[in-house]
């Protein structure tokens, strides 16, 4: 019944995903859809995923992680690299493949990075792992910052702080990359969405997910039952790291000119205000907040100048109201009664 | 009193009869110890918590540590769980030296405990709470899980299954997808205890498993410690403050006052001990 239940709720998960792309297409298709709005579908989806892969370091590893952008970043930039290298090397026109391609490319650096970062990393516990990420997400843009990337021909060359290297530039140091080819489309967006719940999911309600779980409640009993509790850590900030690569390469490729100043500390934080605002370790809610935080600006641009401070109090007001007795009560309740219709429904279905 | 203990005793029947007579017998008393503890020590910045302990438990043996309130028994199983590393002494595990291990090493090698403050995994399930203690029996890797392979049902199913029966050693199997931290107190400590034998372990360490029971739910504990014991094959060592529950079912009894062992014996012997009786026993009388 167990099983039945979570393999039930990932399928709802999955069709509410679909079908909100179904009306998006179709709202696009028809006109129906502003053009800013348009522009902004993209964004949404990897804001989606960095949203989700944060929620599992957050809410479900239980790590307060403050440079996730630094993983988006490393996507962004290997991926526009590779899409460009893999073009000209290997000769790849096809755009879906090479964006495929170049997210994997993505995924996989920053997974790299995830797995570098992360020894040091989670040997420490709270506000340190906190700084020490901080850190290490600045650290990647500072040097992002100083590194130039060239092609020529099919060869790919790297300099540290000397902008004359031979070839086309792709990456060229604080002013970021230029002409990316932009590649990325929302259906492809969609499909990282449905592929991340896929992982995030089915992670959580596997033995692995039990085990990162065990070590966020309870790290000394989790040890005295026989769990590796840094091996399970590392295994959710990795795959946390490779999930933002892929949103990173995503972001990259949708934009025309990159610079890694658009991945400051802000949005590691903006990232951190969609798992916060959703609801810790709640990956619905992660996903409903970086929708609506994503389109609110837009929404907001009439006021132009004070969208900001607009922003700010709405968020400053769902932080009172999520953390009022009264509404809380109202809310636990609401769950209380959506999970006992839940057993209800299963009970039903044995 | 070293003699003592390594001497195997028939079980005191004095509260508990018949069930586990029919097992003592047949132990075999020439096997490896499954835990011996030797000059085993620890010092915390000049304070020795723990000095010199000595202690030889053999298979299937029920073993009880009590001693005054800051005695250091927890500190006795923190070292034998390696959450602290001793600073003297060796720990042997079924024969094997536990130096330099960890805590998750000392799992794997045999050694299971529950907590005096209960630490369960409150958010998560009755059920989940077991497969926990069952993670290291489940062998499927993390794509295997994501992917959802064959092997992921099946061991799942299996997990399952494995999960309701230790749970329905203590007739628990009907709050499988309870969520255990809103359990009441005398569940969540038999949940403890279904987790650690989860981890599949020949030597469960029981930190106050009594505390906060009512004369009847302790009465049920011993019946049910002796069932697990029998059924598993697996040695038990107690720390324990209710004397009934102590003199009762503990084949072997070691008391410990300022981190030294001060007696070890049968109950009948501990009880009889002058030393016992000034530094525990007699002030718990009188007060």
């Amino acid at each position: 019944m167990k099983l039945k239940k979570s393999t039930i709720n990932n399928l709802i998960s999955y069709g509410v995903v679909i079908v909100a792309f179904i009306v998006c297409q179709a709202m696009i298709s028809s006109g129906a859809m502003s053009r800013s709005l348009k522009g902004q579908m993209v964004p949404i989806c990897v804001y989606i995923v960095m949203a989700i892969s944060l929620n599992l370091v957050v809410g479900i590893s239980g790590e307060l992680s403050l440079g996730h952008a630094g993983f988006m970043s490393i996507g962004a930039f290997s991926a526009i690299i590779g899409a460009a290298w893999l073009r000209a090397a290997l000769g790849i026109e096809n755009e879906i493949l090479l964006l495929v391609l170049s997210m994997i490319v993505g995924g996989a650096f920053a997974g790299i990075f995830g797995v570098l970062i992360g020894i040091p990393v989670l040997r420490l516990r709270g506000d340190y792992l906190a700084i020490v990420t901080l850190a290490f997400g600045e650290i990647i843009r500072n040097v992002l910052n100083c590194l130039y990337f060239s092609l020529e021909g099919s060869r790919l060359h790297v300099s540290f702080n000397n902008p004359s290297i031979p070839g086309t530039i792709l990456l060229n140091g604080p002013n970021g990359a230029k002409d990316v080819a932009k590649i990325a489309t929302f259906p492809v967006g969609f499909v990282l969405i449905l592929f991340t719940l896929f992982v995030v999911m089915n992670l959580v309600n596997s033995r692995s997910g039990r085990a990162i779980m065990a070590s966020r409640d309870n790290r000394i009993a989790a040890e005295a039952m026989g769990i590796n509790v840094t091996k399970y850590k590392m295994m959710a900030f990795v795959t946390a790291a490779v999930l933002a690569g892929m949103a990173g390469a995503l972001y990259g490729l949708n934009f025309s000119t990159v610079a890694a100043s658009k991945f400051k500390f802000d949005t590691s934080i903006l990232v951190l205000v969609f798992v916060v605002l959703g609801g810790i370790g709640n990956i619905w809610g992660s996903i409903i907040a970086a929708t609506l935080l994503t389109v609110l600006p837009e929404l907001l641009r009439a006021f132009a100048d004070y969208r900001m401070l607009v922003y700010a109090i709405v968020l400053i007001l769902v932080m009172l109201a999520t953390n009022n007795p009264f509404i809380r009560s109202l809310f636990d309740r609401l769950i209380h009664r959506g999970r006992s219709a839940q057993t209800q429904r299963g009970g039903a279905a044995e | 009193m070293t003699e003592n203990t390594q001497k195997k005793r028939m079980l005191d029947t004095k509260m508990v009869p018949a069930p586990s007579h029919g097992i003592i017998p047949e132990r075999d008393l020439n096997s490896t110890p499954v835990l011996e503890a030797r000059h085993l020590g620890i010092e915390f910045g000049g304070l020795k918590a723990v000095d010199d302990f000595n202690l030889i438990i053999g298979k299937t043996e029920i073993a009880g540590l009590i001693g005054p309130n800051g005695a250091g028994k927890t500190t006795v199983f923190n070292l034998l769980t390696k959450v602290y590393q001793p600073t003297m002494g060796t720990i042997m595990v079924n024969g094997k030296d536990t130096a330099g291990m960890n805590t998750v090493q000392a799992n794997k090698l045999g050694i299971a405990r529950t907590f005096q403050n209960i630490r369960l995994f409150d958010n998560m399930t009755v059920e989940d709470n077991v497969r926990i203690g069952l993670h290291n029996q489940v062998r499927y890797g993390m794509f295997t899980g994501i992917l959802r392979l064959p092997a992921y049902w099946k061991q799942e199913k299996a997990q399952h299954e494995k999960a309701l029966e230790l749970l329905s050693l203590f007739d628990m199997q009907d709050l499988a997808g309870t969520r255990a931290g809103s359990l009441p107190y005398g569940a969540q400590r038999r949940l403890e205890i279904v987790r650690a034998l989860a981890t599949n372990p020949s030597l469960l360490l029981l930190d106050e498993p009594a505390a906060g029971m009512n004369p009847h739910e302790t009465e049920e504990l011993m019946r049910n410690i002796i069932r697990i014991r029998d059924r598993f094959q697996i040695a038990i060592m107690l720390i324990e403050h209710d004397m009934n529950l102590v003199m009762g079912i503990c084949e072997g009894i070691c008391v410990l006052n300022y981190g030294r062992i001060i007696a070890k014996g049968t109950a009948d012997e501990i009880q009889a001990n002058p030393t016992v009786i000034e530094a525990y026993l007699g002030k718990k009388k009188e007060g």
